[in-house]
């Protein structure tokens, strides 16, 4: 698969001093939908600003479909369209004047159905001819979408695209992602939200401090980086755990069964000596379950780690 | 050259004017004609003529030149400050479109609504005073020219202000007085030659000067000077803006 955006050593340093970017490398391949996570202030917005020609580069180089952001800016930008993180829109514009302005921007004159195509997608048609000002928030975050869509870009950013939206228009926003990305649009998304980028990222990029920690396709990042927790149910359930059984890895679940913590990636999960011990222990099994630690754990312990890593470095 | 883009700027623009039809363009023709009913008719009936025309059809060139002036930096500031207040503006830096076709689409439509409002006041000067036009051409010629040049200024302006009460300081500390002082309601014939010196440091003369010589073919100053003037002012506004498009001052991080 060929790559549509292509990052090398980005850096951006603000005024002050401050760097937002220390040098992100990072190859967006054509069709997939990428993921980026990271805590507020981790450099994502910039990262995307960047790319579609808000934010000026310190450093550093992107191209999207070939096409260098600087030097040839306006076939970059004409394949990008950017969902902003605000809603920032027009309060007494109406929804179509909005939406045939973006249009109007990227070059685009008169009315092709696209913009009809992309309304009804988003169910905004009925509301077509409503100033923004009427519109309920997850109205509006629709009106953005619409507007980024209305030259029909082929890479999508979403800057937290369901941030404060109810669950029901997060779904609603998950089946639109996968509906483009059917449609062949390559999708950048940054949210803090783990279940999202595990809901319907391909690839994961973990950003934090400006820095892009790791990028890798998702489920073998939790296949890699995963903990797994085995619970032994019993044919009795335990009130306490037998001392012979006692460590660290092992706790007891409400209704009295044995959970037992291990990382995929260690040489020996410990699951056969405990198992053997469980029956030295006279105890009768009746399940097993196996269940893959979720996204957010893995992120939670890149994050700390990337932190005291960079601390440890500043001490040395 | 993008001009889907600065059409669509231009439309966008040009629709917020008539959406607003009210604020736009009643507020400047009632304001004009108080002033006509006050200078021209209550006060004016007692002025002796002005270079050889009645102080009514004297003031009304001033008074088109005053409203066209606040009207182009008015428009012009307020239509480039307001994307960056409400947080669009970042919708123009992303899409494929050069700082000049940016420039082009919001100055061409502050513009337009300037002159709209110039032409519906000279329109509604015929009911209050007769007065005819020497030199259309030319009057037509100095009225673009000016809506132009301080359309300009109005977007150097929208760029550089931080703030709704820095987009309102200068054209109420600084243009207004100017526009005031410029000649709009005396010749500066009728000044003292201490304050005759003065006025000719202020730009404003010139271009009252020569757009009441279109209409009656007297001026304070040579009509060429006058021409040199407005020349000179959109000169200094394009280089600015040349200098703010380099460096990304204002609009770029």
């Amino acid at each position: 698969m060929r790559n549509i955006v292509e990052i090398k050593n980005l850096k951006k340093s603000y005024k002050g001093g401050f760097e937002a970017l220390k040098g992100v490398n990072l190859d967006i391949r054509e069709g997939e939908i990428l993921a980026l996570l990271g805590p507020n202030g981790a450099g994502k917005t910039t990262l995307i600003s960047t790319v579609c020609g808000i934010t000026t580069a310190s450093s550093g180089s992107v191209s999207v479909g070939g096409h260098d952001i600087v030097h040839d800016y306006r076939a970059a930008r004409a394949m990008i369209g950017l969902v902003p993180q605000e809603i920032n829109l027009e309060p007494f514009e109406r929804v179509i004047n909005t939406v045939r302005f973006s249009r109007g921007l990227f070059g685009r004159s008169g009315d092709d159905g696209t913009m009809e195509k992309v309304l009804r997608q988003l169910s905004l048609w009925d509301k077509k001819d409503s100033q923004i000002r009427e519109l309920s928030g997850g109205m509006k975050r629709r009106v953005l979408i619409a507007k980024a869509l209305s030259h029909d870009p082929r890479v999508l950013f979403l800057d937290e695209p369901t941030a404060g939206v109810d669950v029901e228009l997060r779904k609603d926003m998950w089946e639109i992602v996968a509906g483009l990305k059917a449609a062949g649009v390559t999708i950048i998304l940054t949210t803090h939200y783990i279940e999202e980028a595990e809901a319907i990222a391909d690839r994961v990029g973990v950003v934090a401090k400006g820095e892009l920690m790791l990028v890798e396709d998702k489920d073998k990042l939790m296949a890699r980086m995963g903990q797994k927790e085995l619970e032994v149910q019993l044919s009795a359930p335990l009130s306490e755990i037998p001392g012979a059984l006692q460590s660290d890895d092992l706790r007891l679940s409400k209704d009295g069964a044995l959970i037992y913590t291990y990382d995929t990636r260690a040489e020996r999960t410990g699951i056969t000596s405990l198992l053997a011990a469980v029956a030295q222990e006279g105890l009768t099994l009746r399940d097993l379950v196996t269940r893959q630690s979720s996204l957010e754990e893995i992120f939670v312990n890149l994050v700390h780690e990337g932190g005291s890593k960079t601390e440890a470095e500043g001490v040395a | 050259m993008n001009w889907t883009a600065v059409i669509s700027i231009y439309l966008f623009e040009m629709h917020r004017f008539f959406r607003t039809i009210a604020q736009s363009f009643l507020a400047p023709v009632i304001s004009t004609s108080l002033y006509f009913v006050v200078f021209g008719a209550a006060i004016g009936s007692r002025i002796q003529e002005v270079d050889g025309v009645s102080y009514g059809a004297f003031i009304v060139p001033g008074l088109i030149m005053l409203t066209v002036i606040t009207q182009s930096i008015s428009n012009a500031s307020f239509g480039i400050y307001f994307p960056k207040f409400i947080g669009t503006f970042s919708e123009l830096l992303a899409a494929p479109i050069s700082f000049l076709e940016i420039v082009l689409g919001y100055v061409g439509a502050a513009a337009t609504k300037a002159l709209i409002i110039g032409v519906i006041i000279l329109i509604t000067a015929f009911f209050f005073v007769d007065f005819s036009i020497e030199h259309p051409l030319a009057m037509l010629t100095f009225l673009v020219l000016t809506a132009i040049s301080f359309s300009l200024f109005g977007f150097i302006l929208g760029i550089w202000a931080g703030n709704f009460e820095q987009l309102q300081i200068v054209p109420l500390l600084i243009v207004t007085p100017l526009v005031f002082l410029g000649g709009s309601f005396y010749s500066i014939s009728m000044l003292p030659p201490i304050w005759q010196s003065i006025s000719m440091f202020n730009p404003v003369v010139y271009l009252i000067s020569g757009f009441r010589w279109a209409f009656y073919g007297a001026a304070d100053v040579p009509i060429v000077t006058s021409l040199l003037a407005i020349g000179v002012f959109t000169g200094i506004c394009l280089y600015v803006i040349w200098w703010i498009f380099r460096s990304g001052w204002r609009i770029r991080d």
